[in-house]
């Protein structure tokens, strides 16, 4: 469950101050599938960045399952990235010098899972994702498809309820783009909260709910939901 | 995060990029490399002294004339009048001292050893039978210097062993005569060969007694006494003993000298131990340059993986660990290149034993202590700034790359 409410996000740049967000109110139940749509600049990137804790907004609160994450300390928030929410982003970020299983298990590693629980669930997550006979490649040995499913795979590594896609089919062709969508959205169909950033419609169209951002506020929601969008 | 997994991620990206982190590690060990080899260095030359001094003889206490402190001018040195020289008689006065086991007159001086037409010029030595315990020398062949009245000339010598190869090649020469300056003396023994030891040869020498060597120079003098102590505990007593009865017989001047050879010792000790720290901290600000050269480095290596930091953070990082994390990078990086700095030191140390077997080159305990602490030091110092820049990267930026 997420709530914003009155958030905002003003970024100075040199002595002009340029607003990202301007006062947004959005609820997102656990379990929705959620589509952000908008032009670049629209301030929807900004937006998915409040929701996964990396970065702050600087007015507002943001209530993640009831709780206020903005008041939470940088460790605080560092492990509610770990435990609840998953990235998924449009570059892939996989570590380099790292092998599949490895980018897989980095989540694992960072919060200390023990080594046995580690092997298992990659294991099954190689096994779920197609990627059994690809675990020792490194990222460069891999096609942008098999990257993004490694990627999707240590998104969910850590079981977060909170997925968090930013233009995840963008490098992507359309081939592989659609199979990656159908693997994200298998995860919603097993309740995870799937929030989206992308800029094509064919795609954000798939989301059960759509919304759309200009100049830092959401101009309208489709279809309309109880969350309403505040007019400018 | 685990210990065990905090390692095997620094490993890892130290082994990410290999150039890099050979030469930092090259960097490190060069620094430790060069603290052990110049501290074994200054080390050796220490031991060296000391095993000299040793040679010397143990608890001795040596009378030589004149006096080493300035007390005013006296009328005798207006007019160039020498100290008054030390003589037989005095060194038997100092024998009679509860503190003095034994003492060896010495007389210095130098004549032209000669045999069946082959001759050279050779330092001479008159001293006692004594000589050979307080000095430490072994004999190879025959006798040494008979015991017996100390003011008797007997026409007897005992040669170095150099001196004994140049004039007798294979001949035995026990019992075979030479002539010394203008008197002749019988071969009684040969020295051990035994090398040098503080700048005399012994292996040159030519040894008579010491009223032979003061009628052959013409001298009632004495070059010096070697008193040997009763033991350690009796060095000082001797000296003063030494002192105050050389001052009842000069009537009432000071005018010998009488010092220590532990004092020697201890000066040089001194001296040296300060010089091996003092190289040592001239090879310890190498190290300092290879710790900020892996500032360097970590500041362009966190600079290359910003995209890397911002996705631990994503993952759920917080910023402390990823400070970890690269000081680990740091804390490995020193210590590997800090044993392979000590076995490149240590080897260095091996090589310069081959080269110079004299010299016990090895690097005191202290100083192989010093370099690993000053390595890992720098090491964690100069990673501390890339770290927490890399702690605070905002992840956004660090993601997309800006």
């Amino acid at each position: 469950m997420i709530e914003l409410s009155q958030v905002s996000r003003i970024f100075e740049v040199g002595d002009q101050q340029v607003a990202a967000l301007r006062g947004i109110d959005l609820r997102i139940a656990a379990g929705d599938y959620v589509s952000i749509m908008g032009p670049s600049g629209s301030g929807k990137s900004t937006l998915l960045n409040l929701l996964g804790l990396l970065d702050r907004p600087t007015s507002g609160t943001y209530k993640l399952d009831g709780g206020d994450v903005t008041a939470l300390n940088d460790v605080q928030q560092a492990r509610v990235r770990s435990e609840k929410i998953g990235f998924v982003f449009q570059a892939f970020h996989l570590v380099p010098r790292l092998t599949a299983a490895m980018n897989i298990e980095l989540p694992m590693v960072l919060a200390g899972v023990s080594p046995p629980e580690r092997r298992a669930r990659v294991e099954r997550l190689l096994e779920n994702y197609g990627l059994r006979d690809r675990a020792d490649h490194r990222p460069d040995q891999l096609s942008g498809g098999q990257r993004q499913r490694v990627a999707i795979a240590r998104a969910t590594s850590m079981n977060p309820s909170v997925l968090l896609a930013d233009e995840p089919t963008g490098n992507l062709d359309q081939t592989t783009g659609k199979e990656v969508l159908n693997l994200l959205e298998k995860l919603v169909e097993q309740g995870v909260t799937l929030i989206m950033v992308t800029h094509d419609p064919v795609i954000g169209g798939r989301a059960a709910r759509q919304i759309h951002m200009v100049d830092g506020q959401i101009t309208s929601e489709n279809p309309a939901q109880s969350t309403r969008s505040r007019a400018p | 995060m685990r210990m065990a997994d905090i390692a095997t991620f620094a490993t890892g990206s130290l082994r990410g990029s290999p150039t890099r982190t050979l030469l930092m590690m090259l960097a490190m060990s060069i620094g430790v490399a060069a603290v052990v080899v110049l501290t074994a260095l200054g080390e050796g030359a220490r031991r060296y002294v000391i095993s000299q001094f040793a040679s010397l003889g143990t608890n001795l206490v040596i009378v030589l004339p004149g006096r080493t402190e300035t007390a005013g001018i006296s009328p005798g040195m207006l007019v160039g009048q020498v100290p008054r020289e030390i003589t037989l008689d005095d060194a038997e006065a100092i024998l009679r001292s509860p503190a003095v086991k034994r003492l060896a007159p010495l007389t210095i001086g130098s004549a032209t050893l000669s045999r069946n037409g082959l001759n050279r010029e050779v330092v001479v030595a008159g001293s006692t039978s004594d000589l050979l315990e307080v000095r430490h020398m072994g004999m190879g062949i025959g006798e040494f210097l008979p015991p017996g009245d100390i003011h008797d000339a007997s026409p007897v010598c005992v040669l170095g062993d150099l001196m004994r190869r140049e004039l007798f090649g294979n001949q035995p020469a026990v019992g075979q005569w030479v002539r010394l300056g203008d008197r002749r003396f019988r071969v009684i023994g040969v020295l051990a060969p035994q090398g040098e030891s503080m700048g005399l040869r012994t292996d040159e020498l030519v040894i008579v007694p010491v009223a032979s060597a003061q009628q052959l120079f013409n001298t009632s003098g004495l070059f010096r006494i070697l008193v040997e102590a009763k033991n350690r505990d009796s060095i000082a007593q001797a000296q003063h003993d030494a002192e105050e009865i050389m001052f009842a017989r000069h009537r009432g001047e000071k005018d010998v000298t009488v010092i220590t050879q532990d004092a020697v010792l201890a000066t040089f000790d001194r001296i040296l131990t300060a010089l091996t720290m003092a190289v040592g901290g001239i090879a310890a600000i190498s190290l300092a340059v290879a710790g900020v050269l892996i500032m360097n480095v970590m500041l362009i290596a966190v600079a290359q993986r910003v995209k890397e930091i911002g996705l631990l953070k994503a993952l759920g990082a917080p910023g402390r660990r990823i400070r970890n994390l690269f000081f680990a990078e740091a804390v490995l990086l020193s210590s590997v290149g800090a044993v392979a700095g000590l076995a490149l030191g240590y080897i260095g140390s091996v090589f310069i034993r081959q080269i110079y077997p004299s010299l016990p080159a090895s690097p005191p305990w202290w100083a192989v202590l010093a370099a690993c602490g000053t390595a890992l030091g720098t090491g964690i110092l100069f990673s501390v700034w890339p770290a927490r820049r890399a702690a605070r990267l905002d992840p956004v930026t660090a993601l997309a790359g800006r």
